[in-house]
């Protein structure tokens, strides 16, 4: 079996999550490369949530009752937890939301009601990339296209990073908002966050950071970012799914108006107005994902237990070997970073002229699940000239076997439709 | 193998060496977008009274989808439309049984080739590749015909 410097023991880790052991088509072990898409969940994780439904389940900050002590406890608990994680100053920071894109278009929303000095209008401008998921690319299209603002955005090098050569052109005076991604879900990159907060900062420009690839597989710190909001999802992380966060400075939080009215998120209602709950309750109206919200905190004490730097050591060191090792399968061109270095264990490719849609069919009948498409991300695939890629990606439980599984699986690809 | 219920020589055959393929004239053109994967078609409908002239399309995707297009182009061609509409009925037929359709001579006798996608029907996320060009076949016949707003093209 292949060692490799810095893996985490993924023989006990492996264990902590049933599915890994199904086996598929037959007979054929699961080699799970989709966790891009979505993480396994850890029994620590599936046993709360089942505890939570079992013993406390209640609606949270109302009535008096001890479910309801309970439920709120955990929810509220559950804040604390995902606080600590990215290390808010403070836990009323933390706005749980349904997932990343709802974080995202929440931020989009509450710049789009916002009044001076935050309002998003004809004379401003916004900021993108070019390699963004679509959820951070349709909110800023939604609020470019009804306020008039300009929408603008980083293209890509050849190598898949992104291009900053003229970021004093992009993020000028009227930039009101730039928003990018952390990891890129179809490249890997890891972008630079320090080059671009500089800028953003001189000009007077708000921060956000979609942090959905990046909360799973680093320590993310919202105070080192020096972010203005930063937007994950849970079930990428272990938790289940229906369960997103969206950080945002306290002050910002004060400032800006909500965006979703209902329960949960007001002070007082009469018939002619109302007045708002403070953050984070004033952005959750309505029965939040509870047992989601307390799922997730079982999440992050189960990465914690960990440690996220052992987790990103693994990934890097998976990743480096599978980069070396997909380069050798004839034909293969990475999508992105060729090498481990500022990237992600999030490994998209092309294999001749095989559509990925075939390749990951034949992958499949091998028991090997990858992603096919374009991965949400179709700039990025007409930046590069094709339809879409094959998308192999490792966690915490993947293995240098299940690397091996896959260069072999591509050889039986390759034969097959050669 | 349950692979080769899927990859059928036929459909191999199709993909390798498509019939008809590249954009000619035509009475009306659809684009049509698979959105889950990124399968693209662009395709032409030529009519003659109502006879089919001519099926000419130009697209991107995986193996089914392309050899899918290909079926019909042989398929259609020539065809009168009422007779090309009860084939592509045929068709969505056998693309939407999941997998439990046990196709009959009679429906091998319509669908020709086309009954070779009968494995494609078992795989839900792969019954729209091999349906992609049939649907834009049919709304291109209908803007053809005058039937729905939609631009013509030389």
């Amino acid at each position: 079996m292949t060692q490799l410097p810095g893996l985490l023991d993924t023989e006990a880790i492996r264990k902590d999550f049933p599915i890994l052991d199904r086996v598929v088509h037959d007979g054929q072990r699961l080699v799970y490369l989709d966790n891009a898409a979505t993480s396994q969940k850890p029994r620590q994780v599936l046993d709360v949530l089942n505890d939570y439904y079992e013993r406390s389940n209640a609606n949270v900050h109302r009535g008096v009752h001890v479910l309801a002590e309970e439920a709120t406890a955990l929810y509220e608990g559950a804040r604390d937890k995902v606080a600590a994680f990215i290390n808010a100053p403070s836990r009323d920071e933390v706005i749980f939301t349904k997932n990343a894109s709802e974080s995202l278009n929440l931020v989009a929303n509450m710049l789009g009601w916002a009044d001076e000095p935050y309002r998003v209008d004809q004379d401003t401008e916004i900021v993108i990339t070019e390699m963004e998921h679509h959820s951070n690319i349709v909110p800023w299209q939604l609020l470019s296209q009804r306020t008039g603002a300009k929408l603008k955005w980083f293209g890509l090098t050849d190598d898949g990073r992104l291009d900053l050569s003229e970021i004093e052109q992009i993020i000028t005076e009227k930039t009101k908002v730039v928003s990018f991604v952390l990891v890129s879900n179809i490249l890997g990159t890891v972008n630079p966050v320090e080059a671009i907060v500089r800028r953003a900062q001189d000009v007077g420009a708000l921060v956000v950071i979609d942090a959905s690839q990046a909360a799973p597989h680093m320590l993310l710190d919202v105070q080192a970012l020096q972010a203005d909001f930063v937007a994950f999802t849970g079930h990428k992380m272990c938790g289940p799914t229906g369960i997103g966060v969206l950080w945002g400075r306290q002050e910002l939080l004060e400032d800006l108006p909500p965006f979703l009215g209902g329960g949960e998120m007001i002070e007082t209602v009469s018939m002619h107005s109302s007045t708002y709950a403070p953050a984070p309750h004033k952005f959750e109206a309505g029965t939040p994902p509870i047992a989601q919200a307390v799922g997730l905190g079982a999440a992050v004490d189960y990465l914690t237990s960990i440690g996220m730097d052992n987790i990103a050591r693994h990934e890097h060191a998976l990743t480096h070997y599978a980069v070396g090792r997909l380069l050798e399968v004839p034909d293969l061109r990475i999508i992105g970073p060729t090498t481990a270095e500022e990237r992600g264990a999030t490994i998209s490719f092309t294999l001749g002229d095989i559509h990925p849609h075939d390749v990951g069919q034949v992958l499949d009948e091998q028991g090997i699940a990858v992603r096919v498409g374009h991965h949400c991300a179709r700039p990025v695939c007409l930046r590069y000239g094709i339809p879409a890629t094959t998308r192999a990606s490792f966690y915490l439980y993947s293995t240098p076997a299940e690397v091996d599984a896959l260069v072999e699986g591509l050889e039986h690809v390759r034969n097959f439709f050669g | 193998m349950k692979l080769d219920s899927m990859y059928q020589d036929v459909i191999l055959d199709h993909y390798k060496n498509p019939h008809g393929r590249g954009l000619r004239n035509g009475d009306a053109e659809v684009h049509h977008v698979n959105p889950t994967c990124g399968d693209e078609i662009t395709l032409r409908v030529r009519l003659d009274g109502d006879t089919i002239k001519d099926v000419s399309y130009e697209g991107q995707g995986c193996s089914i989808s392309q050899a899918s297009a290909s079926v019909l182009n042989e398929l259609l061609v020539g065809k009168e439309l009422t007779e090309a509409r009860r084939i592509q009925e045929t068709f969505l037929e056998l693309m939407q049984s999941k997998g439990k359709a046990e196709p009959d001579d009679a429906m091998e006798e319509v669908l020709e080739d086309a009954i070779a996608f009968a494995g494609v029907s078992k795989y839900p996320a792969r019954v729209k590749c091999a349906l992609l060009s049939w649907m834009a076949w049919k709304d291109a016949t209908a803007q053809a015909l005058g039937e729905t707003a939609g631009g013509k093209t030389a």
